[in-house]
């Protein structure tokens, strides 16, 4: 093999242990930050598995969010049209969050209440997510939700 | 009136777009000169029609001319002045035909200082900018049209996005578009190098001090992105992996593994395909992050209406330019034959190869989890989405080599070096900084490896930029001088090691406190008390706030007084946190209100966030070394290359 050839192999095989390293690295990281979202009906369907975090989307119930007093434990019930489920979340609530309002909160399962560590609201009066609206399908013409528009997004990172 | 008048300047506009692709194209490829002459006055007359109708929108808005439907839902009779300038481009159309108007601006700035350029090869780059500003005129007048009637005409308007009503906002759009569509310069030039079927380092040399603004302004959008989500979106941070800063973040990295890959070929004429396609990435991938942000396929704050009209044609005009790039790319590829001068495994070039590698590679992870989503949910593998912790591991792990290898870069000689060499200079340094990061892991409060990390990423990347200098310096007596080039170069890498102290050491020490606290009551947090002294009503221009007062104590002595308010916005009844920010050089105490708790009690954030302005000093520096990059001499230079260099005068670029 002459050095030129020689050198070019180098470069060959130091180009696919790398891209070959890559590849696992992402997939892998990829495989741990994966979060499917579901809606209530889903989650109760048993759909979303056990203890797995994932990403809970529909809207606020009416009447349905409360803080203790002097802290900010807040609870809330996400509805998607057919099923209902309680949130527990602790802290600052987007500017964007309200009742009769998308939201998506990010957690996982604990003794039948989603525990949320993240919630983002995203509308103006007449918004919902696309994937949420997707997911919710036929729920909002069969009952008094929202129903998708197409108004300015906005979002609450 | 004046609305019509407006679209017309844009039909016209995108008529002399298609006449500056067509003639002068086919004049290059036939040789006919009264063809490719039209090149020039086509960009001009372009910048006129396109500039038109942009100052016919603003004032419009100036004006408060609700009968245009996108003036009547982006603005407000209480809008203030400086923000009706701004809300020209605060909305999709508005903001495409900024696009557009920015592409005619960097057109005709190439039309006016290509003097130097053969005819045919400016044709060409002429032509080809013409075709993509074709493709976008195309796009606003059928798809987006800012000048559509709203009959009768609204009284009121609907007010621009209150996140938007921001000083940061003014400037941060146009920055970032400067930087998308200056990318295509190197990517009318690449296809033109590709038409001619020869890469001539002259013509290469030319560009790139092009590739250099282009990228030092989308490195100022990204920046004053990252700034303004940083104060204005009330959660203290600074930069979230969302798809629509990936999609800004894409082109940057592209960008920044051409500049060092055109610097290779410009010099030493290798790299040359790898250089060609990377132009072609970085420009399709602007074109990729404008298709992410405005066709609606993400949720978030830049995409403003979901059309899939519009999504269909930005997909299909990207499809054109990526594929037939490609296609063209694949045909006519500069043979390995001219693959320039040789050289050694170790040797500057293969540290600029390792340099590409890395970045195309960081660039090309953040474009896998940025669309992986969107396949995942176009195959129906379910609603899914990829967390920031994918993208920090990722990029942490890619980077830490690029920032490990970044030193010897520039002492490093071309063509072939002895190890031994630029390790000796480089040991003594490493050391230092190793024993930096030991004190700063001990001294850490809290987060001691991303303290440690940080430290010794920007104390080897200072003392090794340094320690190039002073080589140079020191050098200058035998003749060899500190030119722009280097200076920029020392610029960036300088701001690549603040940026480092800014990204880490604020990971790794920012402290923050969500909680409930009654009037009068304070909030502890790293030596500081916050004493929250209530929130009064207060009134905007169109907005009314309640605006909290409180009073920090550092030592028991007060400190500095901040307001942070909770804003309803007149129209629409959006509510916006503003936070209040007391800035400082080592640290920034971050206030904002959260909710009305009942009693006068509110919920309070309280963040300290050490270092964090260093995130956008380094950027700025990074910015002015691409600047100060394009000024150098040598890239003026064309018109002298084209004859021989007479005998006295200097070789541009010494081999070190």
């Amino acid at each position: 093999m002459n050095p030129v050839r020689r050198r070019r192999l180098l470069w060959v095989i130091a180009l696919v242990v790398a891209a070959g390293l890559a590849t696992a690295l992402v997939a892998m990281a990829l495989q741990r930050n994966i979060a499917y979202l579901y809606t209530p009906s889903e989650v109760l369907r048993g759909e979303a598995g056990e203890h797995a975090r994932f990403r809970l989307g529909g809207m606020v119930a009416a009447d349905s969010f409360k803080r203790a007093p002097g802290s900010l434990d807040a609870t809330f019930r996400v509805t998607d049209g057919d099923a209902q489920m309680p949130v527990k979340y602790t802290g600052i609530l987007p500017d964007l969050f309200r009742e009769k309002q998308a939201v998506v909160a990010t957690g996982r399962m604990e003794n039948g209440v989603f525990v949320a560590e993240t919630i983002l609201a995203k509308h103006d009066e007449n918004y919902l997510p696309k994937e949420v609206a997707d997911k919710m399908g036929m729920a909002h013409k069969k009952h008094d939700v929202a129903a998708p528009g197409a108004g300015a997004a906005q979002g609450a990172k | 009136m004046l609305g019509e008048i407006g679209l017309v300047a844009l039909i016209l506009a995108l008529l002399v777009s298609v006449l500056q692709a067509a003639l002068p194209l086919a004049g290059a490829q036939r040789g006919v000169a009264p063809w490719m002459a039209v090149a020039r006055p086509a960009a001009y007359a372009q910048l006129a029609l396109v500039g038109f109708a942009f100052i016919v929108l603003t004032h419009a808005f100036v004006t408060q001319d609700f009968s245009l439907l996108y003036v009547a839902e982006n603005s407000n009779s209480l809008l203030p002045l400086m923000y009706r300038y701004t809300a020209v481009w605060g909305a999709h159309e508005g903001s495409l035909l900024l696009w557009a108007l920015i592409l005619a601006v960097w057109t005709a700035a190439v039309a006016r200082f290509s003097r130097s350029l053969p005819d045919t090869v400016i044709a060409r780059v002429l032509g080809v900018m013409g075709l993509v500003s074709a493709g976008f005129l195309a796009f606003l007048i059928f798809t987006s049209n800012p000048f559509l009637r709203l009959l009768p005409a609204a009284a009121e308007g609907r007010d621009l996005n209150p996140l938007l009503q921001d000083p940061g906002m003014i400037i941060h759009p146009p920055m970032l578009y400067l930087g998308y569509v200056g990318f295509s310069v190197p990517f009318a030039f690449a296809i033109a190098a590709l038409l001619d079927g020869k890469i001539d380092a002259r013509w290469l040399r030319w560009t790139r001090p092009w590739t250099n603004v282009a990228w030092a302004f989308l490195t100022l959008g990204i920046a004053l992105g990252s700034w303004w989500a940083y104060y204005e979106l009330g959660w203290g941070g600074w930069w979230f992996w969302d798809p629509v800063e990936n999609a800004s973040f894409m082109p940057w990295l592209a960008g920044a593994a051409l500049l060092h890959s055109q610097a290779v070929t410009e010099k030493r004429g290798s790299f040359r395909g790898w250089t060609l396609l990377l132009a072609i990435a970085t420009f399709s991938l602007s074109l990729l992050g404008t298709f992410l942000v405005r066709s609606g396929v993400l949720t978030s704050v830049h995409a403003f209406a979901a059309d899939p009209a519009r999504g269909l044609f930005i997909l299909i005009f990207l499809g054109i330019v990526v594929g037939g790039s490609l296609l063209l790319y694949a045909l006519k590829a500069p043979s390995s034959a001219d693959a320039g001068k040789p050289f050694e495994l170790f040797s500057r070039e293969t540290l600029l190869l390792a340099n590409n590698l890395l970045l195309s590679t960081a660039c090309a992870m953040v474009l896998l989890g940025t669309l992986y989503p969107l396949l995942a949910d176009a195959l129906e593998l379910g609603k899914i989405s990829v967390g920031p912790p994918y993208f920090a591991l990722m990029f942490v792990l890619l980077m830490a080599p690029l920032v490990l290898l970044l030193p010897f870069g520039p002492i490093t000689r071309w063509q072939s070096e002895q190890v031994s060499k630029p390790l000796a200079m480089l040991l003594p340094w490493a050391g230092f900084a190793i024993a930096l990061a030991v004190v700063a892991y001990f001294m850490a409060p809290q987060g001691p490896v991303k303290v440690a990390a940080g430290v010794l990423g920007a104390a080897w990347v200072l003392f090794g930029t340094a320690r190039f200098v002073w080589t140079r310096v020191r050098s200058q007596t035998t003749g060899q001088r500190f030119t722009a080039e280097m200076l920029g170069m020392t610029l960036a890498h300088f701001g690549v090691a603040i940026f480092l102290v800014g990204a880490l050491l604020t990971e790794g020490l920012t402290t923050q406190r969500e909680v409930a606290v009654a009037k009068g009551h304070a909030v502890e947090l790293g030596g500081y008390s916050f004493r929250f002294d209530g929130a009064a009503h207060s009134q905007g221009p169109n907005y009314e706030a309640d605006r909290g007062t409180v009073t920090v104590f550092r030592d028991g002595k007060p400190f500095t007084v901040m307001h942070p308010e909770k804003r309803a916005y007149a129209s629409g009844g959006q509510v916006m946190t503003e936070a209040a920010i007391a800035r400082g050089v080592t640290r920034d105490l971050y206030v904002a209100l959260g909710e009305p708790l009942g009693d006068g009690a509110w919920a309070l954030r309280v963040h300290i966030k050490p270092f964090v302005r260093w995130i956008w000093a380094g950027a700025l520096l990074m910015m002015l070394g691409g600047f100060v990059t394009a000024t150098d001499k040598r890239f003026r230079r064309v018109a002298e290359a084209r004859n021989p260099l007479p005998a006295t005068e200097p070789t541009p670029e010494p081999a070190r």
